[in-house]
């Protein structure tokens, strides 16, 4: 019986490695060359122990100590700096990796009845399930080791064998516990959408406990799996003993999941599925209410995204001048300019990253419009009485508005955090017009998207090779030394840095005048075209 | 008076005909069966009557008004139900056959309600959770909620069970009963026989064959058994026998209906026992489409 019930679960692990044979490395390839590419550019920017001494000065905040864990800020070393400021963020990405992975393999597969013909073959009960704990822990394991040794293998002084060795394992100790939460799950909810839902909630949770346990009450940040991460004092004190409790955990929740899986009816859960609305609520009824409920999910995880990178950002301001005194490369980027404090003149170079991040749900809720196109759920709108521009203008007024929201919430974010870590504060004013400033750029970019979708709707991916242009030319310009026509290219090489280049209206007025002539362009494409299906 | 016209209609994608010279006619109170093999072209032209895709040659008029620059006006008055129906999967099916109604304009919610029993469909249920014939009871629901005077239907039972048929069956006639006008894209032929008044066989983007169904009929293949008392000879010398098979005493065999009353002549001198006789039913009318088809495009080859 015991053995009936893990039949085959070797056959099964070979077939998700061939099924991931792409998926997994591409994976590893990131995770590892994220890893090991920080160092390398950390000992380029912090050449001198000076340097670092500065930056760690500005790491010494509570919101910092939020975000990225504790430190060893009293020894800051190219090894203390990188496991302090990397490893928890790319333990975050690892359990992601951990969340997708598995639910992939386990309730996707059982949603869409897959699981159903494999378990008609002589096939045991709980094979399907330690398939993927088997692959998930061989990914996890080589994780651990190409990065300890790539790490090991930098040669950089403060990163010796035990610490590179610790950091691999922590993110693969990581990557397994958020793999037991995940089948635990897998087994609980009803749908693979549940499974990620509840184990990227878990994720947060332990994220925002590991928060504010690490600012105020250590015995708390010991609930979190991520507080273990951070505990474990990479290239500092080296503690191994917080990698058993994951491992541990992870065991305990794997077991559980096979005794769920072992006791449950195929495609069934233990949560219990709600039933849902009977009727449509009157806001529903239209095409701009039904554009808004499908995007509303995604909508506001961007706009949270959005706050917290402006708070961020914010949060660092406060010693941004202790910063830069010593910093030679950051010196080079910001061209001393008369009569602005070096805070003032950061603030633009912040903006440009920021306005093109905010830029990305804006783009991405317009560009749905062709992605319900292509799964033909637009013929149920256009075969009843919509016409197209009610359809694409729809759309459009949510992308507007997305952006507007987007914008001005880094823009609060990054003055709230901003006024409350300086000494004399911000003006409000000054921060919001610098971050709207922008606003005409974006508009760009989704007149862009409009026109794409009307004329050109195959080829609307293109957009993001444009924004990404736009990141690599406006961010790294000043350090590399390009010449202008190349900013140029792009409407948000145009836009006035405020606040310290003088208010510009010329540009910003050609500039909503070109996103109008792309708009209207997209609108009468879309008129004439045929809708695909 | 015609409620939907198609003229000459052609419809290219690129170097690819999908459409060559279409002509559909329906009139009002009429319920047209509009039958083909995949890929014939029968979504296409659909398609375009419902101003999603735009005809390269030719005309689409619903209700006297042009299919696509009308489209919205259009709409207003029909409902249609794809063949593929794909749905959001976060919405309940109540959700959204109120949204598909309250896009057509009007609503009659009693009938909603009686709609969703009959089908036994349960509305609080997300659409992911729906199967394909689930998810076509949700179109059909939202369709025949609404007062529309012309329904198009695109194999619109391809997922149904047998007794889900048999509703869907008594909603078009419910439908036709009230004057209202259907055009039933099927390829449940007994289905189509059944309903349709007028029917049009297109292949490969081209009408073959349109008619009431006994004009149709007139145009092929009547099966006979007969039973003789002399044993029945000269069958094979006759014109326009086919497919004859011997059945113990008795003698099957199709007979093309303009050499009837030749075949009867010949076979009444044996002494007829027994003769039973069928009309052909739309699915011999339609292989033999394709037998005919096949053997000129042998031919053409050659």
């Amino acid at each position: 019986m015991a053995q009936s019930l893990f039949k085959k679960t070797g056959s099964l692990f070979r077939f998700m490695l061939r099924r991931d044979r792409l998926r997994i490395p591409l994976w590893l390839i990131g995770i590892t060359f994220f890893t090991l590419i920080v160092p390398i550019a950390f000992v380029d920017l912090y050449a001198s122990q000076h340097e670092r001494d500065g930056l760690a000065e500005t790491m010494a905040n509570p919101a910092v100590t939020a975000m990225v864990g504790p430190g060893d800020l009293e020894n800051y070393t190219i090894g203390a700096m990188t496991s302090h400021q990397m490893l928890l963020f790319t333990a975050v990405v690892v359990g992601l990796m951990s969340i997708w992975l598995v639910a992939r393999h386990t309730r996707a597969d059982e949603e869409d009845g897959r699981i159903e013909m494999i378990r008609s073959l002589p096939i045991g009960r709980v094979s399907n399930l330690n398939a993927t704990l088997l692959v998930l822990c061989v990914t996890h394991v080589i994780l651990a080791l190409i990065t300890g040794f790539g790490l090991y293998a930098l040669g950089i002084e403060s990163m010796g064998l035990e610490g590179s060795l610790l950091y691999g394992a922590s993110l693969g100790g990581i990557g397994i516990f958020f793999a037991g939460v995940t089948v635990v799950f897998a087994q609980l909810s009803e749908s693979s959408r549940g499974t990620i839902g509840f184990s990227i909630a878990v994720l947060l949770i332990a994220y925002l406990v590991r928060a504010v346990g690490d600012v105020g009450n250590e015995t708390l940040s010991w609930i979190s799996p991520f507080g273990w991460v951070t505990q474990t004092e990479v290239y500092a004190n080296n503690h191994w003993e917080p990698l058993a409790l994951m491992v541990g955990v992870a065991i305990v929740l794997g077991v559980l999941a096979n005794y769920l899986n072992a006791i449950r009816d195929l495609e069934a859960g233990f949560f219990p599925a709600r039933p849902g609305r009977k009727k449509a609520s009157a806001f529903l009824q239209s095409p701009i209410g039904l554009a808004v409920k499908l995007q509303c999910t995604g909508m506001i995880a961007w706009a949270i995204g959005m706050l917290v990178m402006g708070v961020a950002y914010g949060s660092v301001l406060g010693d941004l001048e202790a910063f830069f005194e010593g910093n030679e490369m950051m010196e080079q980027m910001l061209v001393a300019e008369e009569g602005y404090t070096l805070t003032e003149q950061f603030i633009p170079s912040l903006m440009v990253v920021m306005a093109l991040l905010a830029t990305v749900p804006p783009v991405m809720a317009m560009l749905k419009l062709y992605g319900e196109e292509k799964k033909n759920r637009i013929d149920h709108l256009l075969g009843r009485a919509v016409s197209r521009t009610r359809l694409m203008g729809s759309y459009l007024i949510i992308s507007v508005v997305n952006g507007f929201v987007m914008l001005s919430l880094t823009a609060i974010g990054l003055w709230s955090a901003g006024a409350t870590v300086m000494e004399e504060g911000l003006d409000f004013g000054t921060i919001y017009g610098a971050a709207l400033v922008y606003y005409p750029a974006m508009l760009v970019m989704i007149g862009l998207a409009v026109l794409f979708i009307g004329v050109l709707p195959k080829l609307g991916s293109v957009i993001w090779l444009y924004v990404f242009y736009t990141f690599i030319v406006l961010y790294l310009g000043g350090l590399l030394d390009f010449p202008d026509w190349v900013g140029h290219l792009s409407p948000y090489g145009y836009i006035p840095e405020l606040p310290v280049d003088e208010m510009e209206w010329v540009p910003i007025s050609i500039l909503v005048i070109i996103a109008v002539i792309l708009m209207i362009a997209g609108f009468i494409g879309y008129h004439k075209r045929d809708i695909e299906g | 008076m015609s409620v939907l016209a198609v003229n000459n209609l052609t419809k290219r994608f690129g170097k690819f005909t999908a459409l060559d010279g279409v002509n559909i006619e329906v009139n009002e109170g009429e319920i047209y069966g509009f039958i083909g093999p995949n890929g014939a072209g029968k979504s296409t032209t659909i398609r375009v009557l419902l101003g999603i895709l735009k005809a390269t040659q030719g005309n689409a008029k619903i209700f006297g008004q042009d299919a696509w620059s009308d489209a919205v006006e259009i709409h207003k008055h029909i409902a249609y139900v794809p063949g593929d129906v794909n749905l959001w999967p976060n919405l309940t099916g109540g959700e959204v056959i109120d949204l598909f109604v309250k896009l057509r304009g009007n609503n009659n919610k009693s009938r909603r309600e009686e709609l969703i029993q009959k089908y036994n469909l349960d509305p609080t249920k997300k659409c992911r959770t729906y199967s394909k014939g689930n998810r076509q009871k949700v179109a059909l629901v939202a369709a025949f909620a609404s007062d529309a005077d012309l329904y198009i239907l695109d194999e619109p039972t391809s997922g149904l069970d047998p007794l889900m048929e048999q509703i869907f069956q008594e909603c078009v006639l419910d439908v036709k009963s009230k004057g209202k006008s259907v055009l039933l894209s099927s390829h449940v032929l007994s289905e189509v026989e059944k309903l349709c008044d007028r029917v049009g066989i297109i292949r490969q983007g081209k009408m073959i064959e349109s008619g009431t169904l006994s004009e149709l009929r007139h145009l092929t293949r009547v099966h006979m058994l007969v039973e003789t008392k002399q044993t029945l000879t000269g069958l094979y010398e006759l014109e326009g026998v086919h497919a004859i098979e011997e059945k113990d005493q008795a003698v099957s065999f199709q007979v093309d209906a303009e050499e009837l009353d030749n075949v009867i002549k010949h076979v009444s001198a044996f002494g007829i026992l027994k003769l039973e006789s069928t009309p052909p039913t739309l699915e011999d009318l339609f292989m033999r489409h394709y037998e005919q088809k096949d053997e000129s495009e042998v031919g053409g080859a050659s």
